[in-house]
């Protein structure tokens, strides 16, 4: 198909709808595996919009290419977890066997290879996506045996040998995905979770009631931010507007998080229960599900839950006979960019705009998507809803601590025995976690991924919940022998690739920040960097528009706080005053060549004395 | 479409209320921002994306205050009755300076050989900001192309801030689109209604093109540079902020 | 007695240029201070250590580097002087030069080749031996050794370079004068 009928079919499949522009790109990237000049210009045509909108778009979403791709992309993951487990090695085999580099496509136009940031697989890392298709535990015989079959021309779906446990090997999944859970709690992963009791016994409640109910169980956002759950919905429904939204946020892009991943697999009904208790409590009448590109893999598979639970009249006009609260949810996949787990920015994302956050005040629950109030809510946080209806504030705040009601969701990776989902109580000692996981010499904690907190072991016994350590569930575990600048290091290569660029001091302190860890990781850090980093870090953290910036310096700062000699042993005091990243030989290779002749100066053999 | 509009329409019914600026009480209308208020009141809070007639966007950060101890840019921030602003502290300075810097090194700003000199923000800036001591922030110099095909107007990216005036200026005051943001992160910068300048329906009468709306030179003007001498150019004459302050002079 | 060092590296001479424009002062600063080496008096090398070196210009080739680096070694304090020594000035704008795999061999090309008003009819490109080799790019000063101070313009005006002279050899806090800091 030419690049007009694609455009056509693509614009025509949403209605010629601007807001859909995501879903429309989507079509397009999917048929001619890019979104050329030529397709933009017809795209803005179509939906009577402007070119430089949709390359805006196109350019802004990791997973849109303006150049063509292979008919199959790999993107392995090159989170720090996964270059632990041995990414790199998987690498190379990839590009030994592919004969192509990262960031390039075959020149047949039949495969691409890049990175990507994590994909929520850290608990069978190394891991990669093959187009839609997740492939886990990676070892480099095995990257070579998948690119092998790719070369011979397997669709991704035919690299699937074996599929996972519970839905993972449910035909619409079909995925080589394990959930590994580990520690199923009372609340979301308990063996015999009741259907629909929580949305009945909210239906025969006052919206207001409900809202009460959630506030008084004292549910507050999983998400890590840790915003009532409750406040949210009175608040959105305080303001007087014709139309609300709900929109479950299932953009789980922090990486070493992939708890909600084994919600939408095993609880997809509870959260759209959950859904549809949260629209009723606000008066929504439309409800999204924003799904991360990373998890397209479960898209038909909801997509058919929500089918049935139409069929069952939990979703559409007329919920459960009660004639007179219509609800239904569409699913809005998204495209590659961690900023969209930002609530401003995913309803952005949501309306087909770049996935830039938004200024507030306004706040979401007052002017959100399309400017109507909107309640974004973690999937957790979401299916946390049904089970206090059913079973009552009084049950869910009985179970963790003062202020931090319920359980909650870890995902635990990294250098531990039993890495997987832990549904704790609130309360819990991070070294009570460490055992049952089975991490046998763990050095250094990062709580709530690379935006959280890294802990060292002094504070091993610190607790898990609002009022300690906050998190919105990822753990990552690193042993005595991982480098931390390098973990460091990483961190910063993600909050660099996924700023969204708008404002200054995330867009351009986060890459000073890195050059000066590097710097340090080289040997050529001085003491004075350390003040540098301190100082730059409470810059970008004052100024940044979003979470994401305010949580850039985050690693620097926690890792020379916990880590001081680490660093102390790394910069130096230099007496020269040389800077020692300036290496002069290397700056006159070219000139050597060019010249035909060696240095005066820097060259021993012609007399070069200086160094 | 402006936010003056908006602020204006409201203004009978509007509560007037009052707030400080460093320890100076000042009087506001609810619903303006912090900046509109401060503006009003005579204060000037230094500011590089903004520019009076276009919406406020809040992404250069240069303008950030602290209300009640919380940092915020006061160029979209509402002000509150009784807000207590800190504007011109030592902590606030710092942070203004490593921003005006972080854009600096971001780009190619050479001055020397710069068609906005004496009339670029960013520089106006860097000379309120200036110290002595030597910045450690690295050189980033990026090797963008300069697009060259419009017969009267040039865009080098490499001068680009991203404040995205030429954008709304484009869209709110010239119902066009010439400019709009593309790529992400460092790589953000403004892009170009087609394939280069020449397929744009810019052109010279434009707002966006106007001398006032970009603040450095990366919207340049052909055949027009270097047109007022050295000492005599706007910034030369009036910095910044000067006639903001001198508002403050006359309601006295 | 301070003892000052200056020198022009990849730079125009400007800001020597501008330190002369302190008019009748230099007579203060004669008695303040004793230059070592400096183009003012021609001294090509160091007499002895220096409390104060000034640094105009950056670094284009290996001369400027090893200059600049004994600079380092002689003086306590380096001050940059100048938006060349700060940034680059106009020397970096060849880093932009970006058309081919060869930046530095593209420039000279241009410069010695093929540019529409070269005249060359033996196409050679100077190449002897005294010639200093070219780094692969322009280098800040801060990018070779640590800079203590900077006093920015193009150049910085006499009284600015005055204000911030006197305060370092007294020791007192640098005073911005009138007219202030420019850029160019």
């Amino acid at each position: 198909m030419d690049t007009k009928s694609v455009v056509r079919a693509a614009c025509a499949k949403y209605g010629s709808d601007r807001d859909r522009l995501i879903d429309i790109l989507w079509e397009i990237q999917r048929a001619s595996r890019h979104i050329n000049d030529e397709g933009m210009e017809e795209v803005a045509a179509a939906l009577g919009i402007h070119r430089v909108e949709v390359e805006g778009l196109v350019t802004f979403y990791s997973f849109f290419s303006s150049t063509p791709k292979g008919r199959i992309t790999i993107r392995l993951c090159n989170d720090i977890i996964d270059r632990h487990a041995g990414a790199d090695a998987v690498g190379q085999a990839l590009v030994g066997a592919l004969g192509i580099g990262f960031g390039e496509t075959s020149g047949d136009g039949a495969f691409s290879l890049d990175h990507t940031s994590c994909i929520g697989l850290s608990d069978q890392a190394p891991a990669a996506l093959i187009n839609d298709v997740v492939v886990t535990n990676l070892t480099p015989a095995k990257a070579r045996d998948l690119a092998e079959l790719i070369k011979q021309g397997a669709s991704p779906e035919e690299l699937i040998s074996v599929t996972g446990d519970g839905n993972n090997s449910h035909p619409l999944i079909h995925a080589m995905v394990s959930n590994n859970i580990r520690l199923r709690g009372a609340v979301l992963l308990h063996e015999e979770i009741p259907t629909e009791k929580g949305l009945a016994a909210a239906l025969a409640m006052t919206p207001e009631q409900v809202a009460g109910e959630v506030t008084d169980a004292g549910l507050r956002g999983r998400g890590g931010a840790g915003f009532p759950t409750g406040r949210k919905l009175t608040l959105a429904r305080g303001f007087p507007a014709e139309r609300r939204y709900l929109v479950a946020n299932a953009d789980e892009g922090e990486p070493g998080t992939f708890k909600d991943r084994v919600l939408l697999t095993e609880r997809a009904d509870l959260l759209f229960e959950g859904m549809t208790i949260a629209a009723y409590a606000i008066g929504a009448a439309h409800g999204i599900l924003y799904l991360r590109a990373e998890y397209a893999y479960l898209r038909e598979y909801l997509e058919d839950v929500l089918k049935k639970r139409r069929d069952a009249g939990l979703l559409g006009g007329d919920i459960l006979g009660s004639n007179r609260f219509s609800f239904d949810i569409r699913i809005q996949l998204g495209a590659g960019a961690y900023i969209c787990g930002e609530e401003s920015a995913l309803i952005s994302s949501c309306e087909g705009l770049r996935g830039e956050p938004k200024n507030r005040p306004p706040f979401p629950v007052e002017k959100g998507y399309m400017g109507f109030p909107t309640v974004v809510s973690n999937v957790e946080s979401l299916c946390c809803i049904p089970r206090i209806m059913d079973m009552g504030s009084k049950w869910f705040g009985a179970f963790g601590t003062e202020e931090s009601h319920g359980t909650k969701l870890l995902s635990v990776s990294g250098d531990c025995g039993k890495p997987g989902v832990y549904e704790v109580p609130f309360g819990l000692k991070i070294e009570e976690l460490l055992q049952m996981a089975e991490a046998l010499d763990p050095a250094i904690v990062q709580v709530g991924g690379p935006s959280g907190e890294m802990i060292g072991r002094g504070d091993f016994h610190r607790r898990i919940g609002f009022e300690d350590l906050s998190t919105g569930g990822a753990m990552m575990v690193f042993c005595a022998r991982r480098n931390v600048l390098e973990i460091v290091d990483a961190f910063l290569e993600f909050f660099i690739d996924e700023s969204c660029g708008y404002c200054t001091p995330c867009r351009v302190g986060s890459v000073f920040l890195r050059e000066r860890i590097q710097r340090i990781m080289n040997g050529a850090g001085e003491r004075s960097d350390m003040s540098y980093l301190e100082a730059l870090g409470q810059t970008i953290t004052a100024t940044s528009r979003c979470g994401l910036g305010v949580s850039a310096p985050r690693p620097v700062i926690h890792s020379m706080r916990q880590f001081p000699l680490v660093y102390a042993s790394l910069v130096k005091e230099r007496k020269d005053g040389l800077q020692p990243g300036f290496d002069i030989q290397r700056g006159l290779d070219i000139a050597r060549k060019i010249a035909r002749r060696q240095s005066m100066i820097y060259d021993p053999r012609f007399g070069g004395k200086d160094e | 479409m402006s936010r003056h509009h908006e602020s204006s329409g409201q203004e009978d019914s509007a509560a007037r209320i009052s707030f400080t600026i460093d320890g100076e009480t000042c009087a506001a209308i609810a619903g303006q921002t912090i900046m509109e208020a401060a503006d009003g009141a005579g204060v000037y809070i230094p500011r590089l994306c903004d520019e009076e007639g276009l919406d406020p966007q809040g992404s250069c950060r240069v303008c950030t205050v602290k209300v009640n101890g919380r940092p915020v840019a006061s160029c979209v921030h509402p002000v509150g009755a009784g807000d207590v602003v800190e504007n011109d502290t030592a902590e606030i300075r710092g942070w203004r300076r490593d921003l005006v810097r972080m854009l600096f090194h971001e780009g190619n700003h050479l001055c020397p050989i710069c068609e906005a000199s004496g009339r670029c923000e960013l520089q106006a800036m860097g000379h309120r900001f200036e110290t002595f001591e030597a910045d450690l922030f690295p050189y980033l110099q990026p090797v963008r192309p300069v697009d060259a095909s419009h017969p009267d107007i040039m865009l080098d990216t490499n001068r680009c801030i991203r404040c995205g005036r030429c954008i709304r200026a484009s869209r709110d005051l010239d119902g066009k689109h010439v400019f709009g943001y593309v790529g992400r992160g460092i790589n953000k910068r403004v892009g170009v209604n087609g394939i280069d300048l020449s397929h744009t329906d810019i052109d010279l009468d434009d707002m966006a093109a106007a001398l006032e709306t970009c603040p450095v030179g990366c919207i340049i003007r052909k055949r027009l540079g270097f047109f007022s001498p050295i000492g005599r150019r706007l910034f030369d004459m009036t910095p910044p902020g000067t006639a903001i302050q001198k508002r403050k002079g006359n309601s006295k | 007695m301070k003892r000052i060092a200056t020198v022009s590296l990849a730079g125009c001479f400007g800001c020597h240029m501008s330190l002369l424009d302190i008019d009748e002062r230099i007579i203060d600063l004669m008695k303040l201070v004793e230059f070592d080496r400096t183009p003012l008096n021609d001294l090509k090398s160091f007499t002895r250590r220096c409390d104060i070196g000034l640094i105009e210009g950056s670094c284009c080739n290996e001369e400027n580097v090893a200059t600049l680096r004994e600079f380092r070694r002689q003086c306590d304090t380096l001050v940059g002087v100048g938006q060349c020594a700060i940034m680059g000035g106009l020397p970096v704008m060849r880093n932009a030069i970006m058309h081919s795999d060869d930046p530095l061999l593209e420039c000279l090309e241009e410069a010695y080749l093929n540019s529409r008003l070269v005249y060359n009819p033996t196409n050679d490109m100077p190449n002897d031996p005294a010639l200093p080799l070219l780094l692969d790019k322009v280098y800040i000063c801060s990018q070779v050794v640590k800079i203590d101070y900077v006093i920015p313009g193009c150049p910085p005006s006499g009284d600015l370079l005055w204000s911030v002279l006197t305060a370092l050899i007294n020791g007192t806090p640098i005073t911005t004068p009138p007219g202030g800091v420019k850029y160019d």
